[in-house]
Formats: C-alpha cells, sequence, structure tokens
C-alpha cells in the first residue's frame, strides 16, 4: 500500500495531466525568408490552431502548391476522442490514488505510458500522410522524390521552410505527470531487512 | 611606382582648384556611420514631408533618408488606384465637383499634451482648401473635410496641444460669400478666414467656427502651449491690401501684424450664440473603416464670428516687413516672427502680450481690431541674423533655429539673450526646417532636417527640372554638424518627425475579410460570379495566390458597364494583388489583403480583352491572369464565369468564415443574368 503522503502526490500528478486538455500537446514552426515573422501550429487535443490568428489558413494557401492536402480540424476524429481519454486518464489516476494499490498505480503508469506511445505514433502518422499523399495533379510545385513530412521532433528542410517541431506545454505537463507518478512506485517499493 | 603617388598630389590639386575646403569642413568625418542604417535594420524615426505640388505625403526614415512610402492625400495616385477606384473617388469631391489634383504644404502630427502622440497626420490642401487626416496604423488618407470661403489654405493645417482642433487661414482674401464684383473693390467686399476645425474624433472632423478677418493675406499658424496655451497665431501680410503687383504693392509698409486669437474666449462666444450661421458650400469626405469606402457630404452652413462681436478674442502684434513663420517656443513664452524682408528676427513675448492687453497699449486699430504697441509686447530681436529668414523650430535645450532663404543657411540662437551662436550653410535656398518634436513642448531634438528649395548642381542633373532636396544636420553639440543630402518627391514644403517607436507596432497588418463590411466582399470562391442588372455587369471577383476567382467571363457587351469587385482574400502581411484590363481607360487597383475594390470598365470594342495580377505575388503571378470576352451590342451571347479546376479544388481549402451579414449573393454564380 502507498503512504498517504505518496497517494497524494498520485492524485496531483494525475490532475496535473488536466493541463494537457487546455495547453498545446505539440508545436510546428515554419520558418522562411519571406516568414521572418514565422508561421505555425499549435496541435492541441481537441483541435489544431495557427499560432498567429490566420496562421493555418495561411499554411494550407502555402502546402497547395505543392499538393498538400488542406489541415482541417474537423476532418481528424481523434480530436474528437483524445479530450475523453485524457479525462479518462486523470480520473483512473485520481482512483488509483484513491485505492492506494501500487499494483494499480503500476497498471495505471503502464496504459499512460501505452497511450502516450499510440498518441505519438498517430501524430507520426497523420505527419507521413500529409507529407506524402500528394495530389500530383494539382501540384503547382513538382520535385521529383521530394516528400514533406513535418520532423516528429527537430528541424527539417522542406523546400524553402524549416520546419521545427517540438512538444508543447501540454506534452510537459503529461510528462510531468507520469515522472512523478513513477517516481512514486520506484520510492515505494518494499524495502529488504538489512 | 604606385598609382597612388601618382593621384594623390593630382586630388589635392583639384580640391584646392574648386575651392572645395568649404565642403570639407562642413561634413564631419564619421557622418557615412551616423547616417548609416545596415540592412535590415530600421531607422529611428519617422519623417513626413509634405509632397508639395505633388498632393502627397512622402514618409522617409531618418537618419537614413530613405523613401519608405508616398500616400495620396488631394491627388489622384494610378500607382495603387486611389482617386480612380470607385471606393476612393468620393475622397476627391469637393463643392467645385471631383478635384484630382492639389499642393500639400504643411503635415501636422495629432498632438496630446504638446507632444506628438502618433495617432495621426493632418495636412492640407493649398489651391481648393481642405485638410486631410491620415491614419498612422494604415498610412492612408481616412478623411477630408473642405474649407469653406476660403482660397489659399495656406496657414493651416497646425494644431492646438490636445488636437482639440486644426486650423485653417487662408493666403487669398474674397468675397464672403464669393460673388461676381469688380476686383478693384478688394478694400471694401474682400475678407479673410481663420477657420478652426474640431479635429480630434476621426470621422468627425467640420468647422467649429470661423473668424472673418479683413482683407489680408494669411500666411502661416502655430498654436500656444504651456503658458500661452489656449491662444493660436497667425502672421500676415498684404496690409496694404493690394490686389495686384503684390511683390512690390504688398512689401510697402513697414510692419505687417501677427494676429493673436484667443481660441477658448472664441469658443464662449460661439458658445454665447455671438456667431451668425452663414450659408456656406463645402464637403466633407470620409473613408469607412468597416466598407473601406469613402462617402461624400455636402454641408451648407458655418458658424461666423466677427471680431467685433467677440471682444477679447484678437489682437494685432506688429511685426516687420511681412512675415512668414510664426513659431512658439517650447514653454509657450516667445513667438517668432520670421519677417522675410526684416533685418532682425523680432521675438514677442506672450506675457508681456498679456500685460499690453491688460494695460490697454494700444497703437490704434485696424478694422476695429486692436493694435498693440511693438515695444509693450517685444521681448527682443535678433541681430543681424542673416538674409530672409522664414521659420524657426526648437531643440528644447534653450536654442532657436531659424531658415534663412535669401543667404541660403539655418541659424541657431539662443532664447532669451537672442545671440546667434552658430550658422550652417545649406545648398540652396531654404524654405522650412524641422527639428523632430520640434513645435512640440518636449522636444526630439536631434537632428534638424534643411528642406532646399533648388539643388543646381548638389546631384548627377536629370534635365531642366531637378531635384529638390533635404539635408540631415545633427545638432546634439554646441555646432551643428552636415551629415547627409538625400533627395525629396515634389516639393517638401513642411515636414515633422517622430520616434519610430510611438507607431511601428502598431501597424494594421491586414484588413480581417471576417470583418469586411464591403457590399460585394467575397470571402470564398464559392461567393464568386458575375450578376447583370441592365447594362451593368457586377463581377464578383477573388484575387489569391496564384489565380482569379473566375478567370473566364463571357457575355459582356459593348456598352456595358462592368464593375469589377475584385477581393484579395489573403489574411497574410504584405501578401497585395493588383487588377488591370487590356485598353480600360483607368488606372489599375492594388488590393492589400482582405480588401476589396471596384474597378469601373466601360470597354469600347468587341473582343477578348486579357486580365492580370499587376503586383508580384507569388511564384506563380505570372500565371495569374484570366480572359474577358467581348461581343457587340445585341450578340446576344450568355453571361457566364468560369473558375479553373485547379481553383475550384482550392475551394476546399477556402477559409471558413464565420460571415457576419455575408450578403445573400451566392445564387449568382455561373450562368445566370440574361437580359
Amino acid at each position: 500500500m502507498l503512504t498517504p503522503r505518496a497517494r497524494l502526490l498520485v492524485a496531483v500528478a494525475a490532475l496535473v495531466g488536466l493541463l494537457a486538455l487546455r495547453l498545446p500537446l505539440w508545436e510546428v514552426r515554419l520558418g522562411a525568408p519571406q516568414y521572418p515573422e514565422g508561421l505555425g501550429l499549435r496541435i492541441f487535443a481537441h483541435t489544431v490552431a495557427g499560432i498567429k490568428p490566420n496562421d493555418l489558413q495561411n499554411i494550407n494557401g502555402l502546402n497547395h502548391y505543392i499538393g498538400m492536402k488542406a489541415i482541417e480540424p474537423d476532418a481528424i476524429p481523434e480530436l474528437r476522442f483524445m479530450p475523453w481519454i485524457l479525462g479518462l486518464l486523470v480520473a483512473t489516476g485520481v482512483l488509483v490514488a484513491a485505492r492506494g494499490s501500487r499494483r494499480l498505480l503500476a497498471g495505471w503508469l503502464v496504459a499512460f505510458a501505452l497511450l502516450g506511445a499510440v498518441g505519438l505514433w498517430d501524430f507520426w502518422r497523420w505527419e507521413h500522410d500529409y507529407g506524402h499523399n500528394l495530389d500530383m495533379d494539382q501540384a503547382i510545385i513538382v520535385v521529383p522524390g521530394m516528400t514533406y513530412q513535418p520532423p516528429l521532433i527537430g528541424s527539417k528542410q522542406l523546400l524553402n521552410f524549416t520546419a521545427t517541431a517540438w512538444p508543447g506545454a501540454g506534452a510537459m505537463a503529461l510528462g510531468i505527470s507520469f515522472l512523478v507518478a513513477a517516481g512514486v512506485l520506484v520510492a515505494s517499493r518494499p524495502r529488504r531487512e538489512a | 611606382m604606385t598609382h597612388r603617388s601618382v593621384l594623390l598630389p593630382l586630388v589635392a590639386a583639384v580640391v584646392a582648384a574648386c575651392g572645395a575646403p568649404q565642403q570639407g569642413s562642413l561634413v564631419t568625418g564619421d557622418a557615412a556611420q551616423r547616417t548609416y542604417v545596415p540592412p535590415g535594420q530600421h531607422d529611428e524615426l519617422y519623417a513626413f514631408m509634405s509632397g508639395g505640388f505633388s498632393g502627397n505625403v512622402t514618409v522617409y526614415g531618418l537618419p537614413s533618408g530613405r523613401l519608405l512610402k508616398t500616400v495620396p492625400v488631394f491627388s489622384q495616385f494610378p500607382e495603387n488606384g486611389y482617386g480612380y477606384a470607385e471606393e476612393t473617388k468620393a475622397m476627391l469631391e469637393t463643392s467645385y465637383g471631383f478635384v484630382p489634383w492639389d499642393d500639400t504644404h504643411h503635415p501636422q502630427l495629432s498632438q496630446t499634451g504638446g507632444n506628438a502622440d502618433g495617432r495621426w497626420l493632418f495636412i492640407n490642401a493649398n489651391n481648393t482648401p481642405r485638410i486631410a487626416r491620415l491614419d498612422l496604423t494604415t498610412f492612408e488618407t481616412d478623411e477630408i473635410l473642405e474649407i469653406p470661403h476660403a482660397a489659399g489654405g495656406h496657414a493651416s493645417p497646425f494644431v492646438t496641444p490636445n488636437s482639440e482642433y486644426v486650423v485653417s487661414a487662408i493666403r487669398f482674401s474674397l468675397p464672403v460669400p464669393n460673388k461676381d464684383v469688380p476686383i478693384d473693390t478688394y478694400k471694401q467686399s474682400f475678407k479673410g478666414s481663420i477657420s478652426f476645425v474640431k479635429a480630434n474624433e476621426p470621422g468627425k472632423m467640420d468647422i467649429a467656427f470661423q473668424i472673418l478677418m479683413p482683407g489680408y493675406n494669411y500666411d502661416l499658424g502655430r498654436a500656444g502651449k504651456g503658458a500661452s496655451e489656449g491662444w493660436f497665431f497667425f502672421t500676415t501680410y498684404n496690409s496694404e491690401q493690394a490686389y495686384t503687383k503684390l511683390e512690390l504693392n504688398a512689401s510697402k509698409n513697414d510692419k505687417d501684424v501677427i494676429a493673436a486669437v484667443n481660441w477658448k474666449r472664441a469658443e464662449q462666444c460661439v458658445a454665447d450664440g455671438k456667431a451668425k450661421s452663414v450659408p456656406s458650400k463645402y464637403r466633407h469626405n470620409h473613408m469607412d473603416a468597416a466598407t473601406r469606402t469613402a462617402t461624400s457630404e455636402l454641408r451648407t452652413s458655418v458658424k461666423m464670428l466677427l471680431p467685433a462681436d467677440c471682444e477679447g478674442m484678437l489682437y494685432f502684434l506688429p511685426t516687420p516687413k511681412s512675415p512668414h513663420g510664426v513659431d512658439v517656443d517650447p514653454t509657450g513664452e516667445y513667438i517668432v516672427g520670421g519677417g522675410k524682408l526684416a533685418s532682425v528676427i523680432p521675438v514677442h513675448s506672450f506675457s508681456k502680450m498679456l500685460k499690453a492687453i491688460e494695460a490697454k497699449a494700444f497703437d490704434g486699430e485696424l478694422e476695429g481690431i486692436p493694435v498693440l504697441k511693438y515695444d509693450a509686447v517685444l521681448a527682443g530681436e535678433v541681430d543681424k541674423p542673416g538674409l530672409g529668414p522664414l521659420h524657426t523650430e526648437f531643440d528644447g535645450k534653450g536654442y532657436a533655429y531659424t531658415s534663412m532663404f535669401i543667404s541660403s543657411e539655418i541659424v541657431k540662437w539662443k532664447l532669451g539673450t537672442w545671440e546667434v551662436v552658430d550658422r550652417m550653410p545649406v545648398y540652396y535656398s531654404i524654405g522650412h526646417l524641422m527639428i523632430p518634436g520640434g513645435d512640440n513642448v518636449t522636444p526630439y531634438g536631434k537632428y534638424v532636417v534643411a528642406m532646399n528649395k533648388i539643388t543646381k548642381d548638389r546631384y548627377l542633373p536629370t534635365g531642366g527640372e531637378l531635384t529638390q532636396s533635404a539635408q540631415l544636420i545633427d545638432i546634439t553639440g554646441d555646432k551643428m554638424e552636415m551629415l547627409l543630402d538625400f533627395p525629396t518627391q515634389g516639393e517638401p514644403h513642411y515636414a515633422q518627425a517622430l520616434p519610430a517607436t510611438l507607431i511601428k507596432d502598431k501597424q494594421v497588418k491586414f484588413f480581417s475579410l471576417a470583418d469586411s463590411k464591403h457590399p460585394w466582399v467575397v470571402r470564398a470562391e464559392s461567393e464568386a460570379g458575375v450578376e447583370r442588372r441592365g447594362k451593368t455587369v457586377h463581377v464578383k471577383m477573388v484575387a489569391i495566390r496564384s489565380h482569379f476567382a473566375p478567370d473566364v467571363i463571357e457575355g459582356i457587351e459593348v456598352g456595358d458597364t462592368v464593375l469589377w469587385h475584385v477581393t484579395n482574400v489573403e489574411q497574410d502581411w504584405d501578401i497585395l494583388h493588383g487588377f488591370a484590363v487590356l485598353g480600360m481607360n483607368n488606372a489599375e487597383i492594388i488590393l492589400q489583403p482582405g480588401e476589396t475594390r471596384t474597378l469601373k470598365w466601360v470597354p469600347q470594342q468587341a473582343g477578348v480583352f486579357p486580365f492580370y495580377c499587376t503586383d508580384f505575388c507569388s511564384a506563380l503571378h505570372q500565371e495569374m491572369q484570366g480572359y474577358v470576352r467581348v461581343g457587340e451590342r445585341g450578340a446576344g451571347q450568355a453571361l457566364s464565369a468560369r473558375t479553373s479546376e485547379r481553383a475550384k479544388t482550392q475551394q476546399a481549402r477556402a477559409p471558413k468564415y464565420a460571415a457576419p451579414a455575408a450578403p445573400a449573393a451566392h445564387d449568382h454564380g455561373h450562368a445566370k443574368g440574361e437580359k
């Protein structure tokens, strides 16, 4: 069983995950000579939005030159159920804290890690789809062999744009949530008598 | 032997022969460094210069002297369609009809607490008197008010310390109201006028009141500030009331006058009902922010105050020899006259003026207006300042700088002691000079800019008409230091400048499509199309990188009037499109992002006419084109508009706007509207 202090820590860690419902999970920034002020997207649990008011529209406008599909948040089903999954994760984390079982905590952490991995894979899959699944009949700029998948993390040159992706504050919050809960699990392991 | 050793003595000989040491000593060694703004960096100051007979305002960066923009104000401007596009034509309406040109003289920045506040720039039209307001978030002319009972709106548009009023006093007296009279009845029939224009609410400029003045020529003005806030000072010449050969006949009197107007007193008299309503005809033109369309309204009456009906409002200060400029020092105590034919610079004291009024130290009166005794109001005279003093600005450190037209120099002198402390020759024939904030309570200082009328040999020659020029001079030290010459457009009479930080972060980068109330805005290609209303065809067109939609139009006939309503649906800074049609008897239109402009085209012959984007917008700019087919009258071709396949697929990308007040016009898409 977890000590009351450890249970409180787990509850707090789970609740920190709520921040991921409001803060961006991921940020993709685009820079080019003609865009000194930059363009960028923020991926939230529930939507994709431009960093500046018209960035999404302007990025879609530019992407039409290479035949890329428009990014339309309404057409991405994950954005509809991701908030519920995150909510469920937080709720079960609070329940684990209430029960105070180490085994449950371990199970919760495994589920957390799996969800994170699936989420990242899904994000990569979308990036891959946008970057490779181009409408070559409509593409105006055709560079043989060129694909336009933005990086999952780090920087990549895509024609005149440098695309840089980085976790957002929401993903940071989830990371902190996971690490604190994992720390509690490790610290609460049964100690052998000396 | 190297080349250098041969060349050096030769250069030295040439320099000596040309008498160039004069120049060498004037330009400081590190001048280039002090005016150099490296690529990608910004200037420290915006300078707004009148374009003079171009009718525009030009905007320069200082200290580099780089031209940043020409803002059209009183003249049609084919470069962007101002005065040609239907939305802008009303800006140039006057009671005389559409006036395509004027002569701008004096840029005046709006003020709060006596200092430039970066909200607006006012500028006057001299020929058909008007005052315009430019918005400094868009660098566009938003509002123009015509001044009735006026000709030669020269003493304008100087501002009161909190932008309550801008003024217009007139250079040419007229019969009021203007009527057909023998010109030799000048002394009986002709009157001057000073207009106070309510200025502190955009879109609501109006004549608050006019003061009917003796029939002299009113030249320049400045508001009192600090101690003298509530007063306004105007120079006059031609107190001789000559109407012919003024260069001689208006230069006879030993002294003319500066008119001191107590505008707070005038306000009181107007509030007390002492002003008469006088029938007038003048126009107020205003650009609506939501439709970005100008309207023009005729106004038919002004309140006019006669000096006799408002005692204590108006006094005359005798001032030597046809004074031109009148400038008030930062404290508001000193009123400097620029007697252009005088051998001194007279400086009046505001506090002495109040005492003289109190003591009734009058030297008679002119047309019932008390003339104060010269000695009773004079603070001092700057003796032997040079020839032809015109204008004075202040550095806020106790010094004044006066431009000398005839001796072609700037003279620096000390307020209070009236001693000349420095001189700087300028090339040539300086008119106004400008210190950033030089008319403010707290001048910014640092530089003085000379605006010269004549350049002769200063630049590479360009035929018979040469550039006019500005010269940038450092005034941070005891001695003025010449830094830079740069050419200017038209004739920059006056200029004002302010620190770039006051306005550079407030720029409107694009106009919001969602907020547009233009009746013909199209926010998406699905809303584009054509519509016939009798002999008028409306084309609702989208411009987006890199196509127009529609881009193929048929069914126009000779005798139709085609109104191209083009919307640039981009919502990104500095992504502009333009539009022009082969053979059109009109200027192009340039469209800022989110803007709708309408171009009128009346095709004169049958055929096929290409149109294209005139502002290089994107990599596929050269592909941004279309065709319109025009048949003979009665050809009977159905009106149709096609959007290219590529454009159609882009409709899916069109931004989804929660469009407020979207016009119910979705149905005139294709092949509609046969007669």
